[in-house]
């Protein structure tokens, strides 16, 4: 079913360059960038701990893979924005990520014998979904309340302005074909066949457009 | 113990949307006038593109008095209170929510001013659902017509008349009452979306048209047109072509010479002589100081849940269950409008919705209000139905995956990849009624930081609301159908916590055993105390509040510089 959606759409798009109206495709659209060479190295954590952010780091890259050869959460350095957030606007939410992520090794040990960072993706996968289950065992209150908490901070660090240290290279922003923000946007770029080009920039990018940084870290 | 300071003619509290709109007549008409306000003045630089800061944490850069003190809810006297909000909605600045509300500005229907005569009249009165406290307004929109006129010029409002002095133009709301004339700026631009849901509403044989919003769609008052960029959905606009109090009326009314604002001033208490059971002037909090500010009219406008805790709290021997509450009425007819039964659609090509906001988009009419025959349905009311451009990144990919893919991992992947730009949330803006046994108080034992309690709201919305709101969503998925949708979900009613559009609690109307304020907008019981904002209003319409509650606000100011003598 998903293949044919895809097809459709290339088709679509091939019809809008077809058509002449500047069309520019997602970069995955065009060549499946090698997650690889996508990912920032990961820099050191400035709240978790190494063995902390390691198996959050997983858990993102579980949560939107890169399976498919473009980059997923772990590319786009969600777990560094968890990070960050939680020495800031996130800080009540410091004590919940030490205990859930405790709690997931000793629930991969329990019942696959050993570390979660340590599994295959499939063994990861199903901790996950036991997890978002609410049958992964030994979490407070609860493993789906820990799921929920690391899916929603998942989405923010991978498609978040990049100021606050996800969403690396923009990776989140291309996976959807966001296009971008832009400080002012002409008629024709809300017109349904156009895809405008892509703006990768941070809102902070410029000091004559706000004060200081992202705020809240 | 408090700071005397120097009296003054009249002091607001709170200078958000609708005090920012009331300093402006008062300080035409030659009254001295201090504006109390909690926030801090915050400008376009403040403004940044940025879906985390505005839309997940509630602008960490404000003055953050809002989220202390966010109300509880328990759905009725029974049952357990809900999970409370992580967030207040409502906004601390100069220019309160104004600054990053969405900015539709409409005028209330006809019918809303008169709900029970006129339900009585057409369909007999059993049809006024049991329960409930509704009364008609005491006067028609035709009294109000002037005033929201006033607002539409001062804070600069685009749009397209349907009806001007009578005469129905099909460009515009033809359900909309008689207004003396068009719009000030022509409406804001359509997306190719938004077009389309108008042809496809036209199809359907009904009547589209632009919604007006408080945006400029060129350039007024020196001050530049709407680019689109979106971003101001819950955001500030960076280049301040979004009508917030902070850019239009509060400026000009400082002009005057007659407008001192105070800000991160945060009002505690409002004093009242026990003699003369007449207000004083109010107590103020700044910078750790306590001061008192003597006026001799105070206009209160902190927005519903702090107008009606600041009134209970403020208690006396004249007022022993707090200021203007000798006949129980504060807190009594509380409303949170009927929005959530939302519809969310899927269509099998992109939108893109990128750009553009909440208030650019298509209406529909004609089942909002009375504007159809409720003959044969089981319910009174009805819905506005809106399609608008509004899209962010973390928005979109926190997309329902509509049950055609995972919650997450690989498939939930492909899914947004191809999906992200493809769905369309309608939000419907339905009749609520006020009822007995839905209301506000203090709560018993939350408290915020200066130890007062925090606002507790009783409430549930009855089966009346949830009619309308089944029956909308049945029409909302007959536009999206035809327009081609390949799946729909349909919204749950929701609760009735901390909302946006809080009405009540401080309700307006001729008799004093059932309404805080009279038909200015002054206490019975408290003669030199004005109340401003939706929490005056006993119906909701099926639109949003603002510009009402501005053209309710302005009104009572204006009242105020013209009765003066007799006031005072
Ligand atoms: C995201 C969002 C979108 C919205 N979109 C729309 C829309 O499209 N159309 C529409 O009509 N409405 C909309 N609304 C609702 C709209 O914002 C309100 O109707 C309006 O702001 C209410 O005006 P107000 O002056 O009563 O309250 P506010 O604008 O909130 O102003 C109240 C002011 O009082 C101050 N204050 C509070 N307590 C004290 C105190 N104790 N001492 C001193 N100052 C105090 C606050 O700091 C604030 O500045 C939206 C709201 C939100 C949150």
């Amino acid at each position: 079913m998903f293949s044919q959606q895809n097809n459709s759409r290339r088709k679509a798009l091939k019809n809008v360059a077809a058509i002449g109206v500047a069309a520019s495709l997602p970069a995955g659209a065009i060549k499946p960038a090698a997650a690889a060479d996508a990912a920032p190295a990961r820099t050191t954590p400035q709240t978790l701990s190494a063995a902390e952010a390691a198996t959050l780091d997983a858990i993102c890259g579980r949560l939107i893979p890169s399976d498919d050869g473009t980059p997923g959460a772990k590319e786009a350095r969600a777990a560094d924005y968890i990070d960050r957030s939680l020495a800031g606007y996130l800080a009540g939410l410091r004590k919940a990520y030490a205990a859930g992520l405790a709690a997931v090794d000793v629930y991969a040990k329990s019942s696959k014998g050993t570390l979660f960072t340590a599994l295959s993706p499939a063994d990861q996968d199903a901790i996950l979904a036991a997890m978002q289950k609410n049958s992964a065992t030994g979490f407070t209150p609860n493993s789906a309340a820990f799921f929920n908490m690391v899916w929603g901070h998942t989405l923010q660090g991978t498609f978040c302005d990049p100021a606050y240290g996800g969403n690396a290279k923009f990776v989140g922003w291309d996976m959807i074909s966001y296009p971008g923000i832009r400080m002012a946007v002409a008629p024709e770029e809300q017109r349904m066949s156009v895809k405008p080009k892509p703006q990768r920039q941070s809102a902070y990018r410029d000091a004559t457009l706000s004060k200081g940084g992202a705020h809240g870290h | 113990m408090a700071t005397n300071l120097k009296k003054t003619d009249v002091v607001v509290i709170g200078l958000g949307a609708v005090g920012g709109v009331a300093v402006l007549p008062l300080a035409r008409a030659g009254c001295e006038v201090i504006g109390l306000e909690a926030g801090t003045w915050l400008d376009t630089k403040d403004f940044a593109a940025d879906e985390i800061s505005n839309n997940f944490r509630g602008w960490p850069k404000s003055v953050q008095k809002a989220n202390r003190e966010i109300p509880t809810h328990r759905a009725n006297e029974k049952a357990p209170y809900s999970p409370r909000f992580p967030l207040h909605p409502m906004m601390n600045a100069v220019g309160g929510t104004s600054l990053h509300y969405w900015a539709q500005s409409w005028r209330l229907n006809p019918w809303d001013f008169k709900v029970v005569s006129e339900t009585t009249k057409r369909y007999g009165a059993s049809r006024i659902p049991k329960g409930s406290t509704v009364e008609d307004w005491p006067f028609g929109l035709e009294e109000l017509e002037s005033y929201y006129d006033k607002v539409e010029y001062e804070v600069g409002v685009s749009g397209k008349a349907g009806n001007i002095n009578g005469s129905i133009d099909p460009a515009g709301n033809i359900f909309e009452g008689s207004r003396k004339r068009e719009f000030p700026m022509p409406p804001l631009r359509g997306t190719e979306f938004t077009e389309r849901m108008g042809a496809v509403a036209r199809k359907l044989g009904w009547a589209p048209f632009p919604g007006p919003a408080a945006i400029n769609s060129q350039v007024y008052d020196d001050r530049p047109g709407c680019v689109y960029h979106g971003y101001c959905n819950r955001g500030g606009c960076h280049i301040n072509a979004k009508n917030s109090t902070t850019v239009s009326t509060i400026p000009r009314a400082q002009k005057t010479g007659r407008l001192k604002v105070v800000d991160q001033a945060h009002v505690i208490r409002i004093e009242v002589d026990e003699r003369t059971a007449r207000t004083t002037g109010v107590t103020y909090l700044k910078g750790g100081v306590e001061y008192f500010q003597p006026a001799d009219v105070v206009l209160l406008g902190s927005y519903t849940y702090e107008n009606v805790r600041l009134l209970l709290m403020s208690k006396s021997k004249a007022f022993p269950n707090g200021l203007a509450n000798n006949n129980g009425q504060v807190g009594r007819h509380y409303m949170t409008h009927n929005t959530g039964s939302v519809l969310t659609a899927l269509f099998p090509y992109d939108i893109n919705a990128w750009y553009g906001m909440p208030a650019q988009g298509v209406a529909v009419d004609n089942y909002a209000d009375d504007n159809f025959d409720h003959s044969k349905l089981d319910f009174i009311g009805g819905g506005n139905m809106w399609v608008y451009s509004d899209r962010r990144p973390i928005v979109a990919a926190s997309m329902s995956t509509f049950g055609k893919a995972p919650t997450w991992g690989a498939g939930w992947k492909s899914f947004i990849r191809q999906n992200a730009d493809r769905w369309n949330l309608a939000y419907m803006q339905k009749t609520t009624l006020p009822y007995e046994d839905n209301y506000l108080d203090l709560d018993p034992t939350v408290k915020d930081p200066l130890g007062n309690p925090v606002t507790r709201i009783t409430a549930d919305f009855k089966d009346n609301e949830k009619r309308v709101g089944a029956y909308m969503q049945d029409r909302m998925t007959q536009w999206f159908n035809e327009a081609g949708a390949i799946a729909v979900e349909r919204g749950p009613a929701g609760t009735m916590g901390p909302s946006t559009h809080a009405y009540g609690g401080t309700r307006m109307g001729d008799n004093k055993a059932t309404n805080v304020v009279n038909r200015w907008g002054f206490a019975h019981e408290v003669p030199n105390l004005g109340i401003i904002g939706a929490s005056v209003m006993g119906t909701s319409g099926s639109h949003n509040p603002t510009l009402t509650a501005q053209a309710l606000a302005w009104r009572t100011a204006e009242y105020l510089s013209k009765s003066w003598k007799s006031m005072v």
